[in-house]
């Protein structure tokens, strides 16, 4: 169970400082399925950084399966089992796909059980497994890594940031595919994705809207989607984008 | 190989990847002797009368064999300069590995220059695997100066893997090549340094033959208060295809010069350098951490990953 208690998280913006998370209090429960949403800008991205470690807030603090660790680092909160998908991976020159899977899996990952991630995440491992992590990989072949590194990770809470951003339309429809697989087997994980997608936010148990840094709405998925639909931040893959591929 | 102790066997190890007795022909030399050699039907290796050093002749046809050379310093205060020339005839695929190792635990300076021309026929194939090391905890220092000179002909491809990761205090490397009509010259460089070390690394490679082309790529890593000058320079003679790169890491204090050059004298030459210096990504770090490695070790990962 994740817990945040009156999370605030400020940073300096054009010589004013700036509450980007401003007292922020709520209860993740296990094996729940989380989509975060709102309005860009709102301080989702930052939320899940503090989460992961990678920011540290200015006040409030973290309780994981009921120690407190705000004050524990990326790699201490990582050995606790937090995992963390980046919205923008990054790109490693010379390190292959296998390296960087055998590091999240924290062993010697044999070939095939390597393969057994990337097949999860709709690449086909024979293809990949020694490519490197570098541009010559596209940005939805990179996404789709960024998420095997977190799957071939023994965590109990798992955080995609805008697991959709930046990939085209194909990719897209695999990344739905390999949520609801995720969402269907997540006995004992908690996933926590940030997305404004209507077919994401439509597989969550639950939905938080966040916006200017407080917490909007929070409640059940069937009580909160009906609301949202149609606004900024639960919107639909573009109607014409996808008439295009099918004609494609 | 009885006169070989200790320290000279982990520095094979090192520079050559040798455990044992190599297979195919082979010349160990330590401490400014020859001790060990070993020729085949095809190769044949002779000492030099006019200076210290080798010449290796490889016959016309020879395919799939091996040559190594490798060079160990265990004394301290030793300088020598060596002149080892290779005469590789036509339609051969061979692998030649060279290397030095140096071991200083006293005071004095060692340094060994090691000067290694390669003719190559036509259309051969010739892999080259160099390997520089440095040891011990002496005052004195451990100075490499290597010369390597390639003049391939027609048809043919080289291709070098020069690598230096560790423990050698001041280098100069030079590296010279003209290639001829359809052939091809191959490079990776890798280089670390760390300390208080000096690395000066200097390409100078000629494409005179239709056809031909260069692919020169240097990998670097300066750590500490370190010091790189790459200099990697590409002339076009004929239509030909030439490509450089530097790609280093700075960590620390470490400081680099990377001089990459291009001079066209063929309308068709068609030549492109990439040089980029920079310190370890700050995201590159976080993601890595993510995944439960401590700072110290994603940067660890990080370089293996880029020099590798």
């Amino acid at each position: 169970m994740l817990e945040l208690k009156n999370i605030s998280f400020g940073a300096p913006s054009e010589g004013k400082y700036k509450e980007i998370i401003d007292d922020i209090t709520l209860t993740v429960p296990d094996n729940r399925f989380v989509v975060i949403t709102g309005p860009n800008g709102g301080g989702k991205s930052t939320l899940a950084k503090l989460i992961a470690g990678i920011e540290t807030p200015t006040s409030g603090s973290l309780i994981f399966d009921g120690e407190d660790i705000t004050g524990l680092s990326i790699t201490e909160r990582a050995k606790k089992g937090i995992g963390f998908a980046f919205q923008q991976p990054v790109r490693f020159k010379g390190l292959t796909v296998l390296d960087l899977l055998r590091i999240a899996a924290g062993k010697t990952l044999s070939v095939s059980e390597a393969c057994g991630y990337l097949s999860e995440v709709g690449l086909c491992a024979k293809d990949y497994i020694k490519r490197e992590v570098n541009a010559s990989l596209s940005g939805g072949e990179l996404k789709r890594i960024e998420i095997a590194t977190v799957l071939a990770r023994d965590i109990k809470l798992a955080i995609f940031d805008e697991p959709e951003a930046g990939i085209d339309l194909w990719s897209f429809q695999n990344l739905i595919r390999i949520f609801e697989k995720i969402r269907a087997g997540s006995s004992g994980r908690t996933v926590i994705v940030i997305s404004h997608q209507e077919r994401i936010l439509n597989i969550a148990d639950e939905i938080i809207v966040l916006a200017e840094g407080k917490l909007s709405q929070k409640g059940p998925k069937e009580e909160i989607l009906p609301g949202i639909i149609g606004s900024g931040y639960a919107t639909n893959v573009c109607p014409r984008m996808e008439g295009g591929a099918k004609n494609g | 190989m009885d006169k070989i102790d200790a320290v000279q066997m982990r520095l094979l190890r090192e520079v050559a990847d040798l455990h044992d007795v190599p297979e195919g022909a082979y010349n160990l030399r330590a401490n400014g002797k020859s001790v060990g050699r070993n020729t085949t039907a095809s190769i044949d290796i002779q000492t030099k009368t006019d200076v210290s050093g080798i010449d290796i002749r490889i016959k016309d046809g020879t395919k799939n064999e091996s040559v190594h050379i490798p060079v160990v310093l265990s004394e301290s205060g030793l300088k020598e300069t060596v002149y080892n020339d290779f005469y590789i005839g036509d339609d051969c695929d061979v692998l030649i590995v060279a290397g030095c190792g140096i071991d200083n635990c006293g005071s004095q300076d060692s340094e060994h220059d090691g000067i290694h021309r390669f003719f190559v026929g036509k259309n051969s194939k010739v892999r080259y695997v160099e390997k520089h090391y440095g040891s011990g905890d002496g005052n004195g220092k451990r100075i490499l100066n290597p010369v390597t000179e390639a003049y391939i002909e027609e048809g043919s491809t080289m291709e070098m893997e020069m690598v230096q990761i560790k423990g050698v205090d001041s280098t100069k490397r030079t590296t010279i090549a003209q290639v001829g009509r359809d052939s091809k010259l191959v490079v990776r460089e890798r280089l670390m340094t760390h300390g208080v070390q000096i690395a000066e690394s200097i390409y100078k490679v000629t494409l005179d033959g239709e056809n031909s082309g260069a692919d020169v790529v240097s990998r670097s890593v300066a750590r500490d208060s370190s010091y790189q000058k790459l200099d990697l320079c590409v002339i076009g003679n004929a239509a030909c295809t030439g490509h450089t790169e530097c790609d280093s890491i700075i960590m620390d204090n470490g400081r680099i010069l990377a001089v990459p050059s291009l001079e066209a004298n063929s309308i068709d030459a068609q030549l492109v350098h990439e040089a980029a210096i920079g310190k370890i990504a700050g995201e590159q770090l976080t993601k890595l951490m993510t995944l439960g490695l401590t700072e110290q070790e994603a940067e660890e990962q990080i370089i293996n990953g880029f020099l590798k």
